[in-house]
């Protein structure tokens, strides 16, 4: 009779931590696994920068916090998780290059274009294996999941992920 | 004696706080993966959703397992505004060929294209006043927050009608079909 208490109450206490934990983990904080290393040096860096396939023995973990998503307020050089636009099932980290309004040069055609309303410029800090706005185009902001603000796992790399401006040349009008 | 006390008034303090936390938690979590509601305002959406706004539910069962077709009336973030949720209907999902009417009230030039993959082609039932995909492009399926499934629809009597009967409101409940 006591066991079954005991078991009543510990199921009791699961759900309660599972409901608080996902409730947090949807609307204010949460971790992430980074994979791949389009973000190299900031996120999974290269261990072998000759041969881009030398990685370091385990993927990061960064802390993600979703306050930013109540105003959608980003700066440039804020490092995001957002949903890919081609595939709703999968999520990119990136750093933001462009602002709605920005108009953001785009090296491998001479252009320059212009970022939309309510849109933003991603690309990932190691451009040459990176797939990003360049290639996405300009990424709707309503896709954006969360801005990543440390990394909290290898221990020898916890830290604040820095906001970097970018090589690029951005102007705002 | 008082520390006694004080500790018993603290711990009534934390489980009720934390009963009113789960609470909240209970009622995000339903309407995030469950069922939610909004207010429909705006003429994008005539004659389905008309100007005496119309309060719906929003189910998000179906966005989640991706369940979502052509015809069916969907919330969506607007790509313009991430602030601003926009109630349109899906003409087309991804891989589809859409013909549109490109300016309706003006000539019937129309434009043919193929959704792209991970996006879908929606737009108002009023097509002479709705801001859609004829304007900002198919839109990424991530973007779908719900589909909607219910309406309340609020009829009011005109007190200056009827000048004798005391003024009567009506509620209607009407689901969408596809």
């Amino acid at each position: 009779m006591s066991a079954r208490n005991l078991l009543w109450d510990a199921a009791k206490k699961c759900f309660a931590i599972g409901l608080i934990g996902i409730t947090v983990r949807d609307r204010y904080v949460s971790i992430a696994a980074v994979r791949g290393a389009s973000m190299s040096p900031s996120l999974n860096p290269l261990v072998d920068e000759a041969s881009s396939s030398r990685r370091s023995i385990s993927d990061d973990y960064v802390f993600v916090e979703k306050f930013c998503l109540e105003k959608y307020r980003f700066s440039h050089g804020d490092v995001v998780i957002f949903t890919s636009p081609t595939d709703h099932k999968e999520r990119h980290i990136k750093r933001i290059i462009g602002l709605p309004g920005d108009w953001v040069g785009i090296s491998h055609i001479d252009d320059v274009i212009r970022v939309p309303e309510g849109h933003c410029w991603v690309e990932g800090d190691n451009l040459a294996s990176s797939f990003d706005s360049r290639s996405l185009g300009p990424i709707p902001l309503g896709l954006v999941r969360g801005r990543v603000t440390h990394v909290v796992w290898p221990p020898s790399r916890i830290g604040r992920v820095e906001r970097k401006i970018g090589h690029q040349s951005v102007h705002s009008y | 004696m008082v520390l006694r006390n004080f500790r018993f008034w603290a711990i009534e303090g934390f489980e009720k706080t934390l009963t009113v936390g789960k609470f909240l938690c209970f009622f995000h979590l339903s309407s995030s993966y469950l069922s939610t509601s909004a207010m429909a305002i705006g003429p994008s959406m005539i004659p389905t959703i008309d100007l005496t706004g119309n309060f719906v539910l929003v189910e998000r069962i179906s966005t989640h397992l991706g369940k979502v077709g052509s015809g069916d009336l969907v919330l969506l973030r607007s790509p313009e505004n991430p602030r601003k949720l926009v109630i349109k209907r899906i003409i087309g999902m991804e891989g589809d060929t859409v013909t549109y009417l490109v300016k309706p009230y003006e000539n019937y030039e129309s434009r043919t294209i193929v959704v792209p993959k991970g996006r879908v082609w929606v737009e108002g039932d009023n097509k002479y006043n709705s801001h859609d995909s004829r304007n900002f492009g198919a839109v990424p399926y991530g973007l779908v927050e719900g589909r909607l499934f219910w309406r309340v629809k609020m009829h009011f009597f005109h007190p200056a009608l009827s000048s004798t009967d005391t003024c009567i409101t009506f509620f209607s409940v009407k689901t969408f079909s596809n």
